[in-house]
C-alpha cells in the first residue's frame, strides 16, 4: 500500500522523524487557508502516487496568499502522468543547504534489511546507482540485531555526509528503521534528505509502502487504503477482498492462485486471445467469493467470455462449483463462462456443474483446451 | 529416497484444532503421513479424532517423538509458533498460513537461522511439501500425485504445483518430493535448497522447476544450477505477460524497474541450460522428454 507524500510524513511524524509543518488540501480556498495559517513562504505539492510531479509542473513554491491561490488551482485537477491531482499538500518552504537520500527496504536475496544512505540526494537514487555506485552507502542489517548507534554512525560516516549532519542523520536513520520495522514498511524512503544551514537534519520527502498484511496490528490504516489508486473495476474487486489487476482484453479471467492466475492471463495470450485481467480468489475460496468475482468481471462491459481455471488445494472444486451456480442465479450473466476445475473435490465440483451445463457454462478438461475454447468465444 | 519428509516422518499440527488444521490434518492422515500430534494450548488434552492434542509444542514431540510440524496458525500468531516449533528442536517447520507481515518472515527466519540452525522453515504461504507414496504434509491433494520418482518439483507457486504434478501423473511419470516453497518476501527454503538436496538425492533424476515474477530467486537458481547440477530440469516461469508495476497477487510477484521478469528469468534458466516451457503443459512435455532421455 503506498502512502502519498503527505501520509508518508504524519507517519513519519508518529516517530518522531522531523518533517516540515504542513496541512493537505482538497480545494483552492483549503488550501489558501492552510498557506496562512502556515506562513509563507510556503510549498503547494501535488499528491500522486506517481514520480516527476516536479517537472510537470505539481510543486511550486508561493511567497504570498495570492501565489497561493494561483499555484493551488493550477495544480488541483492537474493530470500528472495520467493521475489526476485531488489533494495537494501545502507545507512551510525550506532553506536547504544539502541534499541528501536515505532509505531503508527488504533485499530479498539477503533475507536482510538494506539500507541506502547517499550524499547524494534530491535526484533519482537509480540514476546515482548507475553513474556513481560508489555514491551510495549500503548496510545489511540482521533484524534479529537491529539497527544499533554505532552501526548508524560508522554508516553515516561512510557515506561521506557533511560533518554538521553527522548526528542529525544518525538520529534520523535510528528513528527511520524504526519507522520501517515497527511501522511495517515495505519501504520507508527519504529523498532528499536536507541538511539546514541551521545544521538541523529533515525530512523534506517521505515515499512510504505500508505492508498491507500487517494492517490487522495497526489502527487507521484504512485512510491510507481509501487513497489508493485503482479504476472502478479494481475498486469494485478490492472491497470484496480479491486481489484483482485490470488489462484491457476480452477474456475475464478467474484463477485461485497467484501463480495459477498469472499462468492463466499467459495461456490466453499464449493461444491468440486477450485477457481482461487477473483475477486472483485466493486459497478457501467459498461461494460467495466465487459469485463476487463473478460479478465484478460481469460489470466488465470488455469481457465477452469467461474463463474460470481452478486448481483444489485449499480450494475446493465443489465449493466453486456451487459459487458458480450461486452466482448464475444471482446475477445475469451474458459472457460464455469456459471452466476447468482439478485438483481437491474437483469430481463433485464437475458434477455439480454437469447438472448446470448449457452453451453458456462449458466445462473442459485441460487448461488449454480450456483457453482455447474460452479465446474462440471471446472472438 | 525423498528428500525432507518420507514414510517415516512424524508430523505434529500447530493449528489442527482449527478448521483448516483438522481438515488438512486428517487428510494428510488419510493419506498415510504420520499425524502424531496437534498443538493448542487451550485444548491440551482433548484429540481431533483419535491424534492427541498437546499445550506446547516441547510437550507434543516428547510424547510423540514428532520431528516436523505444519503450521495453520492465523497471520499474527505465526512468529511465535514457528519460533516454538524451532526451540522445541523440530527439524522442519511448514508454513502453508498466508498473509503474514514481511517483517515477521525476516525477523524469524534470521532468528531460527541464527539460534537454532537444526531448523528448516518451509513457507510461509506454500502449499507444504509431499512425497508421493509417503508423507504428505500440507495442502497439496495427495491423489494428483504419482509415487516413484525419477522426478523432484520445487515451486514458488501453490496451485501451480499442483499443475505440475497432475501434468506428469498424466504422463505416467512419478515424482520423488514436490516441495512448494511459498510465493512471499522472504520462503524459509529458496530453489537453492531444493536443488541442492535433489542433487544428493540418489533417486530422483530430473528435476521440475516452476518459477513466478518478481525478486531474483530464479536467477540465483539459474547460477546454481550452472556451476553444481548435473541432474536435466524443465522449467516454467509464470508472469510472462504480466505488466510491470502491477503486483499479481503474491507479495512477490511483482516485476518493477524492469527487474524480476520473466523474460530475464528464462534467460537465465535457459542459459544455464534449463529446458524452459511457455505454459505449464509445455513444461510437463519437456519433462517427459527428459525422462525419456534419462
Amino acid at each position: 500500500m503506498d502512502l502519498l507524500e503527505y501520509q508518508g510524513k504524519q507517519f513519519f511524524a508518529k516517530f518522531d522523524i522531523p518533517v516540515s509543518p504542513g496541512e493537505a488540501a482538497t480545494t483552492v480556498d483549503e488550501a489558501v487557508a492552510a498557506a496562512d495559517r502556515i506562513g509563507y513562504p510556503v510549498v503547494v505539492k501535488a499528491q500522486v502516487h506517481v514520480g516527476g510531479r516536479g517537472k510537470a509542473g505539481g510543486v511550486k513554491l508561493a511567497s504570498n496568499t495570492e501565489e497561493a491561490r494561483e499555484h493551488a488551482g493550477n495544480i488541483l485537477g492537474l493530470d500528472i502522468k495520467g493521475h489526476v491531482v485531488k489533494i495537494v499538500w501545502i507545507e512551510q518552504a525550506s532553506d536547504i543547504a544539502e541534499e541528501y537520500y536515505a532509505s531503508f527496504t527488504l533485499d530479498r536475496a539477503a533475507k536482510k534489511h538494506l539500507g541506502m544512505l547517499s550524499a547524494e540526494g534530491g535526484v533519482e537514487i537509480e540514476a546515482v546507482a548507475e553513474t556513481n555506485p560508489d555514491a551510495i552507502a549500503k548496510i545489511w542489517i540482521d533484524p534479529v540485531d537491529g539497527l544499533t548507534e554505532d552501526v548508524a554512525k560508522a554508516w553515516v560516516s561512510a557515506a561521506n555526509l557533511n560533518p554538521a549532519a553527522t548526528d542529525g542523520a544518525v538520529d534520523i536513520l535510528l528513528k527511520l528503521y524504526r519507522a520501517y520495522t515497527e511501522g511495517d514498511a515495505d519501504l520507508c524512503e527519504i529523498n532528499p534528505l536536507i541538511l539546514k544551514p541551521t545544521g538541523e537534519v529533515h525530512a523534506l520527502d517521505a515515499k512510504v509502502t505500508l505492508d498491507g498484511n500487517a494492517q490487522f496490528r495497526h489502527e487507521g490504516w484504512e485512510v491510507y487504503d481509501a487513497t489508493q489508486v485503482r479504476d472502478e473495476r479494481e475498486q469494485a474487486a478490492h472491497d470484496k477482498g480479491l486481489q484483482y489487476v485490470g488489462l484491457d482484453g476480452s477474456v475475464g479471467v478467474i484463477a485461485n492462485g497467484a501463480g495459477l492466475a498469472m499462468s492463466t492471463v499467459d495461456i490466453v495470450n499464449q493461444v491468440g486471445g486477450s485477457p481482461a485481467n487477473f483475477l486472483d480468489i485466493g486459497g478457501g475460496a467459498n461461494a460467495e467469493v466465487m459469485a463476487g468475482a463473478l460479478e465484478v468481471i460481469n460489470n466488465d462491459p470488455n469481457v465477452k467470455a469467461i474463463f474460470i481455471n481452478i486448481f483444489g488445494g485449499i480450494t475446493k472444486g465443489d465449493e466453486v462449483a456451487n459459487g458458480i451456480v450461486t452466482a448464475l442465479g444471482r446475477v445475469h450473466i451474458d459472457a460464455p463462462i469456459v471452466i476447468r476445475i482439478d485438483g481437491t473435490n474437483a469430481d463433485e465440483g464437475r458434477a455439480i456443474l454437469a447438472e448446470h451445463e448449457s452453451d453458456k457454462l462449458i466445462s473442459k478438461p485441460t487448461m488449454l483446451e480450456a483457453a482455447r475454447a474460452v479465446v474462440e468465444l471471446a472472438k | 529416497m525423498a528428500i525432507f519428509v518420507d514414510e517415516n516422518t512424524k508430523v505434529l499440527y500447530q493449528g489442527l484444532t482449527g478448521s483448516q488444521g483438522r481438515f488438512y490434518g486428517l487428510r494428510n492422515r488419510d493419506y498415510g503421513t504420520q499425524v502424531v500430534a496437534g498443538v493448542n494450548p487451550k485444548k491440551a488434552g482433548s484429540d481431533v479424532d483419535g491424534i492427541p492434542v498437546y499445550g506446547t509444542v516441547a510437550e507434543a514431540k516428547q510424547a510423540t517423538g514428532a520431528t516436523v510440524s505444519c503450521v495453520f496458525i492465523p497471520a499474527p500468531g505465526v512468529q511465535s509458533a514457528v519460533l516454538e516449533a524451532a526451540e522445541a528442536g523440530l527439524e522442519l517447520v511448514v508454513v502453508i498460513t498466508e498473509g503474514v507481515p514481511a517483517q515477521d518472515e525476516a525477523y524469524f527466519y534470521n532468528k531460527v537461522k541464527r539460534d537454532f540452525p537444526g531448523t528448516r522453515i518451509l513457507g510461509p504461504n506454500c502449499p507444504g511439501i509431499i512425497s508421493p507414496g509417503k508423507a504428505n504434509i500440507g495442502i497439496t491433494a495427495g491423489e494428483i500425485a504419482k509415487a516413484g520418482g525419477p522426478v523432484g518439483i520445487v515451486s514458488r507457486s501453490g496451485t501451480l504445483t499442483y499443475q505440475a504434478l497432475y501434468e506428469l501423473k498424466l504422463q505416467g511419470i512419478g515424482v520423488t518430493t514436490c516441495v512448494g516453497i511459498g510465493g512471499d518476501p522472504v520462503p524459509g527454503t529458496s530453489f537453492i535448497d531444493c536443488l541442492e538436496a535433489f542433487e544428493a538425492d540418489p533417486e530422483t533424476k530430473a528435476v521440475m522447476l516452476i518459477g513466478e515474477i518478481g525478486g531474483s530467486a530464479e536467477e540465483e537458481a539459474a547460477e546454481f544450477i550452472k556451476h553444481k547440477m548435473t541432474k536435466p530440469i524443465s522449467a516454467y516461469i509464470a508472469g510472462v505477460t504480466a505488466p510491470p508495476g502491477k503486483k499479481m497477487g503474491h507479495a512477490g510477484a511483482i516485476v518493477s524497474g524492469g527487474k524480476g521478469t520473466a523474460a530475464a528469468k528464462m534467460e537465465a534458466l535457459t542459459d544455464a541450460g534449463v529446458k524452459v516451457g511457455n505454459n505449464p503443459t509445455e513444461a510437463g512435455e519437456l519433462m517427459v522428454e527428459i525422462v525419456k532421455g534419462l
